[in-house]
């Protein structure tokens, strides 16, 4: 179990940029696609608040490679 | 009744019906969105349709964990106590202003810049209550019973959507005997009455909770000088204290949050936008399954006091990953108009036409209402464009089958169908406040258990509506395709809990 634990904290640390990739990539489509004020200032909100959140999993990513939730 | 057991049903009762308010303070104005818009946020001038993007979407997903940090620092420097008061007062007096807000046509763009700013305020109020209410309650709890007594409060959020959804009701209803003239009178200025209405609520709750004491572990601390210095850094700088925040959102919030929002919200959303039911009907629906449901939060708060927090959390989890997509389906299924379009109307209203003109054509919506055997009613919309140029042949748009009134019988399945995602909140939410009360020591717990809770809550989850409708609009085909945002975060929140959360119930919270 706790080698799973770790090997799966590769998967999180992976899964952090995968998510800001693909918001960022359908945020600058949608903008595109509908070019007002209202997508604009909505999708920055999504973008600006993903950051960190992916960040944190990035975090969590990497503190279950180096064991620090084996019991 | 023992003076202990007495004790802490006072304790979750002050705690309880403050923390019911401040949420239906908040929901009021996201069921309001329509008349507020039209009252502050006129579609036609861009700067206050901005401010209303703004209001929307800062005050859910950043104002919220904002506020968490800011009244979680103060909630373990100052104390509980004094911390969830001022989030009352904030948000009572913030709902209250609301209401007294002269409109866009009276006194111009200061109207979206005041409703904006207390918007904000409601966000950030919001964001310091829940953990206040949760850690004061579960400091008073004793081990073998937290669970049950932190699920009381488990009960508010969903107790608060409810009343909202009912004073909301009541009030449209009751401006005149007329009840075309009374939605009318509610449009215009009775929407203020539930605004205005939670200053009394306010304050009774301010009364009840300025006579309770502290709590004793933090005044315990207290005196013996060990209050955190520095909450935010101890909570979030610290591998061994940040290590389990993550965990708590990655873990456990992220898949409550969806889950949440999509069992009472998108539910609602779905069964007024995709099976287009009356208006009167969704909304009975959602009060019903409701009130049948919530009594299963403490029922499941309780029982994870036997059986340990994480595997009701994890199943409620993976019911709802399993049983989303056939229970929509059903909702699309029992709402066809399909079996009734061959079928001879038992009444059909006189058809009701009205022309606009669009440049040079003219666009003719016609609507007819069809009344059947078994009691299933729909209005029929036709939309026809007749050209200027007379050469060109009439179009016509497809027919839209809207304000569907569903048989009795299956109203009530629609009632079942959305309980049975009520009892998937309730597993998921019923025995978190629990769960989170001690996976934190109590000098720093205030701060590290509000910010997973609303960033889970508010942002996963408050992004549900958003997501789901982005995905609807990308894949047309498929109705069902909103579904996959809460399906996805609850599956990949499943794994991570079970891999790495303890199913161990900590006997002690006092460290």
């Amino acid at each position: 179990m706790n080698l799973l634990k770790k090997w799966m904290g590769i998967v999180w640390i992976l899964l952090g940029p995968l998510s800001v990739y693909y918001l960022v990539k359908t945020a600058l489509h949608q903008v595109s696609v509908h070019p007002v004020i209202d997508t604009k200032i909505q999708w920055a909100v999504f973008v600006i608040v993903a950051i960190p959140i992916a960040i944190g999993l990035v975090i969590f990513g990497w503190y279950a490679v180096k064991g620090e939730y084996e019991k | 009744m023992s003076a202990s057991t007495k004790n802490i049903w006072k304790i979750i009762s002050a705690s309880s019906v403050g923390t019911l308010i401040e949420w239906y303070d908040f929901y009021i104005f996201g069921s309001l969105a329509t008349v507020i818009a039209s009252q502050f946020f006129p579609k036609t001038n861009p700067t206050a349709a901005l401010l209303s993007t703004l209001a929307t979407f800062a005050a859910g997903f950043i104002v919220r964990p904002f506020g968490a940090l800011v009244f979680g620092r103060l909630g373990d420097i100052v104390g509980r106590k004094y911390t969830f008061l001022l989030t009352l007062v904030i948000m009572g007096g913030a709902t209250f202003a609301i209401g007294l807000v002269p409109s866009y046509e009276t006194i111009g763009f200061a109207a979206p810049i005041i409703v904006l700013l207390l918007r904000l305020l409601q966000g950030l109020a919001l964001g310091g209550e829940y953990g206040g209410a949760a850690t004061y309650v579960a400091e008073h709890a004793p081990a073998n019973r937290r669970g049950f007594y932190t699920s009381w409060i488990q009960t508010t959020a969903t107790l608060g959507l409810f009343v909202s959804l009912g004073v909301i009701l009541v009030v449209r209803q009751s401006l005149d005997a007329d009840s075309a003239v009374s939605i009318r009178k509610f449009n215009e200025w009775g929407w203020r009455i539930p605004f205005l209405v939670s200053i009394i609520l306010v304050g009774v709750s301010i009364y009840i909770r300025l006579k309770m004491n502290e709590s004793p572990l933090f005044a315990k601390l207290k005196s013996e000088g060990k209050t955190s210095v520095n909450p935010l850094k101890e909570s979030f700088a610290h591998k061994t204290n940040l290590k389990m925040v993550l965990l708590a959102l990655f873990g456990a919030t992220m898949g409550q949050g969806v889950v949440w929002y999509t069992g009472q919200f998108y539910a609602q959303s779905f069964i007024e936008t995709v099976c287009k039911i009356d208006f009167g009907q969704s909304r009975t629906m959602l009060i019903w399954a409701i009130l049948l449901g919530t009594p299963f939060f403490v029922v499941f708060g309780g029982w994870s006091d036997r059986v340990g927090r994480k595997w009701i959390m994890l199943t409620g989890m993976l019911l709802a990953i399993v049983f989303y997509k056939p229970i929509y389906q059903q909702f699309i299924n029992l709402s066809d108009t399909g079996p009734y379009l061959t079928q001879t109307p038992v009444s059909v209203t006189q058809p009701v036409s009205k022309n606009e003109k669009v440049g040079e054509n003219t666009i003719t919506t016609t609507t007819v209402t069809k009344t059947f055997a078994d009691g299933f009613a729909y209005t029929q919309r036709s939309v026809d464009t007749v050209f200027a140029d007379a050469a060109k042949p009439v179009a016509h748009a497809p027919t839209n089958y809207i304000e569907r009134k569903l048989p009795s019988s299956v109203y009530w399945k629609f009632v079942l169908l959305i309980f049975v995602q009520v009892i998937f909140v309730t597993m998921v939410y019923g025995p978190i406040a629990a769960f989170l009360v001690e996976l934190f020591p109590t000098r720093i717990r205030y701060t590290s258990m509000s910010l997973p809770y609303h960033i889970g809550n508010g942002v996963f989850g408050g992004l549900t509506p958003f997501i789901a409708l982005l995905l609807t609009t990308i894949n047309t085909g498929d109705k069902l395709v909103g579904l996959m945002y809460p399906i996805i975060i609850s599956a990949v929140c499943f794994v991570i809990g079970t891999l790495y959360i303890s199913n161990k119930i900590d006997p002690d919270v006092s460290d």
